[in-house]
């Protein structure tokens, strides 16, 4: 059997384990719609230390819990359950109060700390995913990924008094250590208004947003450029050095060679006095990237910064005081990066701690001396002991001992080991299993050519083929040799992690939808839109044709026949101009739109990219019906 | 009987006394400026003003070629470089809430929020046209007047809802003005009046020229004064309107028109107009700045003769009294107004000015 033949029998044989596996839980036990998962596992997310150092807050996305530890001698002391998929969590100033933001159900939890009970459940926006409390507790502040704003509540009674404007995908939120300013960082790049020739090759752009505690104002935006991806900020208690865990897509050159340059750069971005204007420094190291930079803590005496790397699975260590020497001694660069500079990082990383599968949440005793580490995927928590950067115990979270081949999957999906020099995990451009709204121009397709946009993966099963040119039949074709050699240019999966990780990819769910009204009715618009969305005859009364028309390309539950079609879309870096017909799911929330992300909204898929009908009969609609149209969109 | 009587003979005679006490009292009354003036001279990137508002101690002005900010002493302008929609700004308004600036342009309308700007347009968007020539925050609301109807988007839901003649008594589509408040929301239609939408019942109405769409008053108070109207302000449940043939002021039960032949208006040309409160509002015309508390009439102009700075009063009486000043606005043709405390800022054809109120 030669090679190319024994790796399509792998291929065949992995697609048919998938296909069988799939048929079995689906007829078996429920997936859980939040991870994807058949068993319960608590998933620890984040972290907390009470003011007082006793108690060891973590939060448990997967079985919807707070669970409060002895953080001396981390027994259980409670299982507080909150809302569904519980994404962020902070205390009151005085430790009274943990707030929880439940990003599924657009809720916050109100827990008393004395108590260890929920005592409020108060509604916020689209899928809060942080909160932080202002040092008067006047106000809360909410990040909401999917309204892309800060919600500013009443402390007291939750009321929502506005929403401000942040980045896309808002998502987490810092208060400085003198309780003047919060931080809010986002996870997709915001729409870029720079235009190029074929409207896809444009870098992306983030911000920190800055608000004014006490006024609940925004007062600055702190420019991120080239940045797709910003997690967690931190700052030192003297509030002098903050530093953000980020990733910087090379997405403007084709994404071909690991070894010859990369697909990423995993950054700090550091602000402050300390350092005068904002600059990025790199993560990565010569030899070793240091993938999916999530959380950082600054040590009480600002001699070491610890970020989490949920696809390194480790902690990284940075000697603060050689940073600041490194940033100090080198000339800034003019666009105040040091990020393609892989020998920056051996002047002030001084260790890389291994932990478990998917490391996110951090918390740093008091003392400085023990940092907890949140395993996600491992259900533990790694307790290292600062002095000696090594990992003096690991807290085990009861739940499922045995690993569910979902679970397999997940862990493959978000570790970058099987690349090269360990740069990239499918979670590096499917952020949080969804997307990261940027562009990327993909080597098989030939150098230049087929820019493409990121597609979601919520609730892709049963919507193959796969890619845009629908080249791929299944998942394990798409996941498998084209991933191996295309992306990680090192270690391929074996059958079981391949067909583990497509088992986790077609589990992944849809979020909720949040035009959908809870009574299953329709708005008037929404109701106008289908109408419009099914009409076999335009304005004229003429008939449309049945390949013309939007339900017949986008039929069936999630909105795709599941075959190509030629949009007029093609552009002359373009090898065809046949598409795959997307899916609707959620598509509200998946922009930029069409195959290489040239329509930077709904609307202009229309207005701008539909100039002779060939994407369905639109130019006889008046300005309003395509709204009606649109929001219909939104709700599927 | 008798007590009818009296009562009515009281109100007469309260009133009377009201209207001669404020009009004997209202030159000593009305306020007066020093208005220092604004040009490309010092700073401003032009001179040709639409819109200004007023933020605090900033002072955001809309120009012909860009968005102008005033802070600490200094003009700072954004352009379509910072992501602003067009350069010419037509209208702006400011979430007091979120300190959000939305600004109308000649080509969209544009979201000014922490130094970022976000721009919405016919293309990109629901909204309905790229000429916004009016823009008003209220909620989670933001309501637009362009030049094919209006439009409100939902900031919550990023809903576009647009309001035209195919959903509304709007018998023309070029709005030229809006102003929103929780309970209703006024659109100023350039040639069909003006229109009416209730918050509550969702409901439009439409109020025209009991004349037609002619130019001659035939039935004065009577209602709206013109079809053509190009400005509105809704303050204390009270509407202010201005149209290019006189102002009127309805409070929703009775209207009052004012023309320049019978009251202190300068001109019947009318820009602008700014209500304070119920009784009291400042008018933006062809020919001057004007001021009405509800009963005298103060112009603010260079004199249309010798071109000198020059300020009227007008009694209730039609007696009108020169006050001497040393300043006038930037220029006669006035098309923004907003308040700075006692101050008043002014955007004209040719310079923006800041009225500093004088002690009197």
């Amino acid at each position: 059997m030669t090679p190319r033949i024994r790796k399509i029998c792998g291929v065949a044989l992995a697609a048919l384990s998938v296909a069988v596996l799939v048929a079995g839980l689906w007829t078996g036990r429920a997936v859980r719609a939040n991870e994807g998962s058949d068993e319960n596992y608590a998933s620890p997310l984040e972290l907390l230390l009470s003011p007082d150092g006793a108690r060891l807050y973590v939060l448990c996305q997967q079985t919807e819990e707070i669970r409060v530890l002895d953080a001396a001698t981390h027994a259980v002391l409670k299982k507080i359950s909150v809302g569904r998929v519980p994404r962020g969590f902070s205390l009151s100033p005085d430790g009274a109060r943990l707030f929880v933001t439940n990003s599924w159900d657009d809720t916050l939890s109100v827990i008393d700390t004395a108590s260890l009970a929920v005592v409020a459940i108060w509604p916020v926006g689209a899928e809060p995913s942080s909160v932080v409390e202002d040092r008067s507790a006047k106000h809360l502040f909410v990040a909401n990924r999917i309204s892309s704003d800060v919600a500013v509540l009443d402390a007291q009674t939750g009321a929502e008094e506005k929403r401000l404007l942040a980045g896309r995908g808002a998502s987490y939120l810092t208060l400085s250590p003198d309780g003047s300013r919060i931080y809010a960082t986002h996870i997709y790049p915001n729409p870029t208004r720079v235009r190029t020739e074929l409207d896809n090759r444009t870098p992306p752009m983030s911000e920190i947003t800055v608000i004014d505690a006490a006024r609940a104002v925004v007062v600055d935006r702190i420019s991120q450029p080239a940045i797709a991806g910003v997690f967690h900020l931190a700052f030192s208690a003297d509030g002098k050095l903050g530093a953000v865990a980020e990733y910087h897509p090379k997405n403007l050159v084709p994404l071909a060679h690991l070894e010859h340059g990369g697909a990423f750069a995993y950054t700090l971005m550091l602000l402050g006095s300390d350092v005068g204007k904002p600059i990025e420094i790199p993560l990565d190291e010569l030899d070793r990237y240091s993938s999916q930079p999530f959380a950082v803590v600054i040590s009480p005496d600002k001699s070491r910064l610890y970020v989490t790397l949920g696809g390194s699975e480790s902690v990284l260590v940075i000697d603060i005081p050689r940073l600041l020497r490194f940033v100090h001694a080198h000339p800034c660069p003019a666009n105040n990066s040091f990020a393609s500079d892989l020998a920056a990082s051996a002047n002030y990383i001084v260790a890389r701690i291994p932990v478990g599968h998917n490391p996110r949440g951090l918390a740093l005793s008091a003392d400085g001396r023990t940092l907890y580490v949140a395993n996600r995927l491992d259900d533990n928590i790694s307790v290292i002991d600062t002095s000696s950067n090594l990992v003096a115990s690991t807290v085990t979270l009861d739940g499922p001992k045995a690993l569910s081949l979902l679970r397999q999957g997940e862990q493959t999906f978000y570790t970058a080991r099987h690349s090269f020099q360990g740069q990239i995990g499918c979670s590096s451009c499917h952020i949080d299993s969804t997307l990261d709204a940027v562009t990327w121009d993909l080597e098989p397709d030939g150098f230049g050519r087929d820019v493409v946009d990121n597609k979601t993966l919520e609730d892709i099963k049963g919507t193959e083929p796969y890619k845009w040119n629908g080249g791929n039949p299944s998942i394990p074709v798409e996941c498998g040799p084209r991933t191996e050699k295309y992306f990680w240019r090192s270690e391929n999966y074996d059958d079981k992690a391949l067909t583990a990780l497509s088992v986790y990819i077609r589990a992944i769910p849809p979020r909720p939808n949040r035009w959908r009204l809870t009574s299953g009715e329709q708005t008037p618009a929404q109701e106008r839109g289908q109408t419009l969305f099914e009409r076999a005859k335009d304005k004229f009364g003429n008939p449309i044709a049945e390949s013309n028309r939007c339900s017949y390309c986008h039929s069936g539950p999630k909105g795709t026949i599941q075959k190509s079609f030629d949009v007029g879309t093609r552009k002359s870096t373009d090898n065809t101009g046949l598409l795959d017909t997307p899916q609707l799911t959620n598509i509200a929330l998946s922009g930029p739109y069409l195959h290489d992300a040239s329509a930077r909204t709904l609307e202009e898929i229309w207005t701008v990219y539909n100039p002779n009908d060939k994407h369905g009969r639109t130019n006889d609609l008046t300005k309003d019906e395509l709204n009606d149209l649109i929001e219909y969109l939104r709700t599927r | 009987m008798k007590k009818y009587c009296l009562l009515a003979m009281l109100l007469v005679f309260a009133s009377l006394s009201f209207a001669v006490s404020a009009a004997t009292a209202a030159p000593q009354m009305l306020p007066q400026f020093k208005f220092d003036n604004f040009t490309t001279a010092n700073g401003l990137p032009d001179n040709h003003v639409f819109a200004i508002l007023v933020d605090g101690e900033r002072i955001w002005a809309g120009t012909e070629n860009g968005l102008a900010l005033y802070e600490n002493h200094t003009w700072k302008t954004f352009t379509t470089a910072d992501g602003l929609a067009h350069r010419a700004v037509l209208s702006l308004a400011l979430d007091k809430r979120t300190g959000d600036v939305w600004a109308g342009t000649m080509g969209g309308l544009s979201r000014i929020s922490g130094g970022r700007i976000d721009s919405f347009t016919q293309l990109n968007s629901g909204l309905s046209n790229d000429v916004v020539y009016g823009v008003s925050v209220e909620g989670e609301n933001v309501w637009v007047a362009t030049a094919a109807g209006g439009c409100r988007l939902d900031l919550h839901s990023g809903q576009w809802s647009l309001y035209n003649e195919r959903n509304t008594p709007m018998a023309e589509i070029w709005a030229y003005a809006v102003s929103a408040a929780p309970n209703k929301v006024y659109y100023a239609i350039w040639g069909s009046g003006l229109l009416e939408y209730d918050q509550k019942t969702k409901r439009w109405d439409k109020y025209d020229d009991p004349d037609g769409e002619n130019e001659m008053v035939l039935f004065k108070d009577q209602g709206l004064i013109h079809e053509i109207v190009t400005s509105v302000s809704y303050v204390d449940n009270v509407v202010w309107v201005a149209t290019y043939f006189g102002d009127s002021h309805y409070d929703g039960r009775y209207w009052h028109n004012f023309l320049t032949k019978d009251s202190g208006l300068p001109s019947n040309f009318t820009n602008v107009v700014k209500g304070i409160d119920a009784h009291r509002a400042w008018f933006g015309t062809d020919k001057g700045l004007a001021y009405y508390d509800g009963v005298n009439w103060a112009v603010y102009r260079s004199s249309l003769t010798d071109g000198k700075p020059e300020m009227t009063v007008r009694d209730a009486a039609g007696k009108i009294t020169s006050v001497a000043v040393t300043t006038a606005p930037a220029h006669n043709y006035v098309l923004g107004i907003d308040f700075q405390g006692d101050d008043i800022w002014v955007a004209t054809a040719k310079g923006l000015s800041h009225g500093i109120r004088q002690k009197q």
